[in-house]
């Protein structure tokens, strides 16, 4: 296989990392209004994603870096391109990164009620944007010859877009209460299970419009295999949820976005940002990519470190596993 | 175009701005991680309350800093494509690299064990859970690494070779970019830089609480640790400094040239390095000066009869190489910064050294503006790197990429002067509000002293640390 082939889908695997694993805190984040009724349980949920967020985080930093580097004329169309909508998430990134850790480090309930709004506010605006960014990106934007993007910030707020916004918003407030019922315990775990299945609901409802609308107008041959994959991973996550098996939700939802990002990859291949406007001027894999000396030797890196990588992460979750109580909020200090 | 609207130089200003903030944090993190592993290791060592008790205090202060650290970095990641979409493009086969290098190995180890130190500390082994801050402090200084690599390039292109049907920079040998004379020398410069700015908190905040008498048995040695490392780190810092002036001079002699406000090439004893100037801004004319013969030539060639480019020849060959123009970077910042940057230094080892003589044998000064003194460490060691950078960064104008590219032509051809504004005036207000309410969760954080850790177990007489959740 082509080199640039395989980084088209390593950029992919990075995406499915980040918005797996940074899609629960977002859902988390996004919860505290619906499930944190006192301050005990605003702590409890916080610390579910207290050891986890940081790393989860990173997933769209080296998503970035990578893209950067395997990319560059993807990277600098879309980040130029999308200026305004990645500066509001860089905010939201900004407002939620410092509230997890400044939140605790006064003991004013005013305080901490502006970080927990800063906090929802951060989570809730990337899981739409993320969303509306991609959907943009599946859907082609009107680019010149210099492959600059010659729309506006207005061209991004598109029917089809928001809907993609409305989608991975749905879906990462469900993935995010569902993790919430996993890690906790009594009653707040039960709240998180009733919340998601409402939420889990209407995520299936607008979801299965916005794949339905991507497959009609952009569908590729591989699309409707991911596609019918991540409709029938949602429907059985939710349906678990509902029968109280908590950890399979969770992963069938995390499996869900896994498949809904390759669904929408595999309809943007071989192009990476295709011209609205006119097809010659659209970035492919071909004209968008690296040299192969670069791409070789990033591949290499790949190849030894990610293994690395997955091993100490999934060892940190190990760790962590046990559910948070009230009772262990209550008795640790500060 | 308005004036006020150029996208070129609002995208500048936003570039320093952000960058010069990101760098705030990002020293004290690197030289913290290392501190708080230190004592934790003393700790792990003897199980003592003490050595607990400055292992918990800096690393509060640590945290606090490392939030502003990461969130900052993310901006420094994103906003080459956002606002220099022509340089992304130009250099992203052969930059790109280094940076997702950075995030597979560096940051991506450095946020996972970061994770495990906060929240691990009952619920890992004492030893593993040491581990998990040492690969903190590794994964700060290797993410130093790659990113200084990164940064070398633009100051000195090695390892790659322009494809003129593509019209960029392709990375042609790795290792030619991982060992650029000048990251070598940079990087091991910036590390000890970095170390002392830590050691400046460290003194700052033990001085504080030291002039007031209070929490002797932890601030005590915290002090001693601090001004030993400010000694040291300020030895290595100058002698890598020297080694970076040799790379600098071989690599970009317009910058020496600048930083010494040399309009004429000088050899000798002419060749000589002002201490204190004053005239008019650009240097062109001096009314008064302080002046060290030979110094220039001995920074610049490690000889004493060296001669040293000036900036007419300077600009006179450039214009011959790269066409008509102006080479000539700002030159009242380079003279300035690169004063700044030494003087402070050199003033923080001589205070240190007074500071070791003055504490030696347990005594502890009495009068009050020895500590006052003291408690400059920090803010002045943090101004001595940030005029440093400053001074590399402004030093390299015009171009962006030293010789290949300049700044004018790399910035985002699409993104409006509005665009930039708006997003300059948001990170300007949003990073004012937060500077202010990290500089006071800090020094509240120094003012509260370090945590009551319990007492010590009747059998073992170790101290053990209590659960820590958010
Ligand atoms: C506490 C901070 C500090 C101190 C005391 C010094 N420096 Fe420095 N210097 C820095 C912190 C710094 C830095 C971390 O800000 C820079 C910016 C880029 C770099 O690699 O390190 C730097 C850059 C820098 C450069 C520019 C390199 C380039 O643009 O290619 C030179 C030539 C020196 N330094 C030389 C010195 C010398 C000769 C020093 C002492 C005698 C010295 N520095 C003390
Ligand atoms: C090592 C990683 C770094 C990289 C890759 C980097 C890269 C850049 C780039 C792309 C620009 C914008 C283009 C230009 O104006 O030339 C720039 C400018 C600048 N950087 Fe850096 N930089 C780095 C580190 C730093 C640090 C640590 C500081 C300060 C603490 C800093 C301070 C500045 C300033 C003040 C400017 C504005 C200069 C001007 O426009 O006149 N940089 N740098
Ligand atoms: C302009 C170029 C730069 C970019 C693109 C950049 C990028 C980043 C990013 C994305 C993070 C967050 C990492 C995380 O989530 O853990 C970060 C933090 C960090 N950066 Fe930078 N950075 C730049 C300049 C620098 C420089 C010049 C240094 C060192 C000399 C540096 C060292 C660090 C360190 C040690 C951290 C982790 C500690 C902390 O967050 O405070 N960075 N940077």
């Amino acid at each position: 296989m082509d080199l640039s082939v395989l980084w088209f889908w390593i950029v992919a695997f990075l995406f499915i990392g980040y918005f797996v694993l940074d899609g629960f805190d977002f859902g988390v984040g996004m919860s505290l209004p619906f499930l944190g009724r006192d301050e005990t349980d605003r702590r409890v949920l916080i610390n579910t994603i207290g050891p986890v967020w940081d790393l989860n985080e990173t997933w769209v930093i080296v998503a970035g870096a990578s893209l950067f580097a395997a990319f560059p004329e993807w990277y600098a169309t879309l980040f130029s391109g999308f200026y305004l909508a990645l500066l509001l998430i860089l905010l939201a990134l900004i407002a939620r990164g410092v509230s997890f850790e400044y939140r605790h480090q006064r003991p004013e309930s005013r305080w901490k009620r502006s970080f927990d709004r800063m906090i929802i506010v951060g989570s809730a605006v990337p899981a739409f944007l993320w969303g509306v960014a991609f959907a943009n990106i599946v859907q082609g934007v009107p680019l010149d010859a210099g492959h600059n993007y010659t729309g506006t910030l207005l061209d991004l707020l598109n029917p089809y877009a928001l809907l993609g916004g409305a989608t991975t918003l749905l879906l990462f407030f469900t993935h995010g209460v569902v993790f919430v019922s996993l890690k906790t315990e009594g009653e707040l775990r039960e709240r998180a299970r009733r919340l998601a299945a409402r939420s889990g609901f209407i995520a299936i409802v607008v979801a299965a419009a916005f794949l339905a609308w991507t497959g009609l107008a952009f569908g590729a041959p591989w699309f409707w295999g991911f596609a019918a994959a991540a409709a029938i991973a949602l429907v059985a996550g939710w349906l678990a949820n509902a029968g109280g098996a908590e950890g399979l939700a969770f992963s069938l939802l995390a499996i869900t976005t896994a498949a809904a990002v390759l669904a929408l990859f595999s309809a943007l291949f071989p192009e990476v940002m295709p011209a609205s406007n006119d097809p010659a001027n659209s970035l492919t894999i071909e004209n968008a990519s690296s040299s192969t000396y670069t791409l070789t030797v990033m591949s290499w890196t790949a190849l030894i470190f990610f293994p690395l990588v997955l091993a100490y992460q999934g060892w940190t979750y190990w760790v962590f596993r046990k559910r948070v109580t009230r009772a262990s909020i209550e008795a640790a200090a500060h | 175009m308005n004036e006020l609207l150029d996208p070129l130089l609002l995208a500048r200003w936003q570039f320093g701005l952000t960058t010069v903030y990101h760098f705030l944090f990002v020293p004290l993190t690197i030289g913290l991680a290392t501190t708080a592993a230190v004592f934790q290791t003393a700790w792990y060592r003897t199980g003592k309350a003490e050595y607990l008790g400055i292992t918990k205090f800096f690393g509060s202060i640590f945290l606090i800093n490392f939030a502003m650290g990461v969130v900052t970095g993310i901006v420094q990641e994103f906003q080459f494509g956002m606002n220099w979409s022509e340089y992304s493009r130009f250099v992203g086969d052969v930059f790109g690299a280094p940076l997702a290098l950075e995030g597979l190995l560096a940051f991506f180890f450095e946020a996972t064990f970061i994770g495990l130190w906060i929240f691990g500390w009952d619920k890992l082994p004492r030893g593993v859970h040491l581990a998990t801050i040492w690969a903190t402090a590794v994964g700060s200084i290797a993410s130093a690494y790659f990113i200084i690599a990164a940064n070398a390039f633009m100051q000195n292109p090695v390892g790659y070779e322009m494809n003129a049907e593509k019209g960029r920079a392709e990375l042609v040998d790795i290792g030619a970019l991982l060992t650029n004379p000048v990251a070598v020398a940079a990087f091991p410069h910036t590390i000890a830089a970095s170390f002392m700015v830590a050691a400046g908190l460290v003194i700052s905040a033990a001085a504080w609480h030291l002039a007031r008498n209070q929490h002797l048995d932890t601030m005590r040695p915290a002090l001693k640790f601090g001004l030993w490392v400010m000694v040291g780190a300020g030895i290595l810092t100058t002698v890598f400094g020297d080694q970076l002036s040799l790379a600098m001079v071989a690599t970009q002699p317009m910058k020496m040239a600048a930083a010494e406000a040399t309009y004429e090439t000088v050899c000798g004893a002419d060749a000589s390095f002002s201490l204190f100037t004053l005239g008019t801004p650009d240097g062109s004319s001096e009314l008064f000066s302080i002046r060290v013969p030979y110094l220039l030539s001995f920074l610049s060639t490690h000889t004493f009869d060296g001669c040293v480019e000036g900036i007419n020849d300077l600009q006179g060959q450039y214009e011959m190489l790269y066409g008509p123009g102006d080479y000539t970077p700002i030159i009242w910042i380079t003279y300035w910064s690169f004063r700044w940057m030494i003087g402070l230094g050199m003033a923080h080892v001589l205070v240190a050294v007074i500071g070791l003589w003055l504490t030696r044998k347990g005594r502890m000064p009495k009068r009050p503006w020895v500590w006052k003194i003291a408690i400059w460490s920090f803010p002045l060691s943090l101004a001595a790197m940030i005029v440093g950078w400053i001074f590399t960064e402004m030093g390299r104008q015009p171009w962006i990429v030293f010789s290949l590219l300049p700044t004018e032509s790399a910035v985002s051809p699409n993104v409006t002067g509005l665009d930039v504004l708006i997003s300059l005036v948001a990170f300007t207000l949003v990073y004012g509000t937060l500077a202010v309410v990290e500089a006071r969760l800090v020094v509240r954080a120094i003012r509260n002293g370090p945590p009551e850790v319990g007492e010590p177990d009747p059998e073992t007489g170790r101290v053990e640390p209590a659960t820590t959740v958010y």
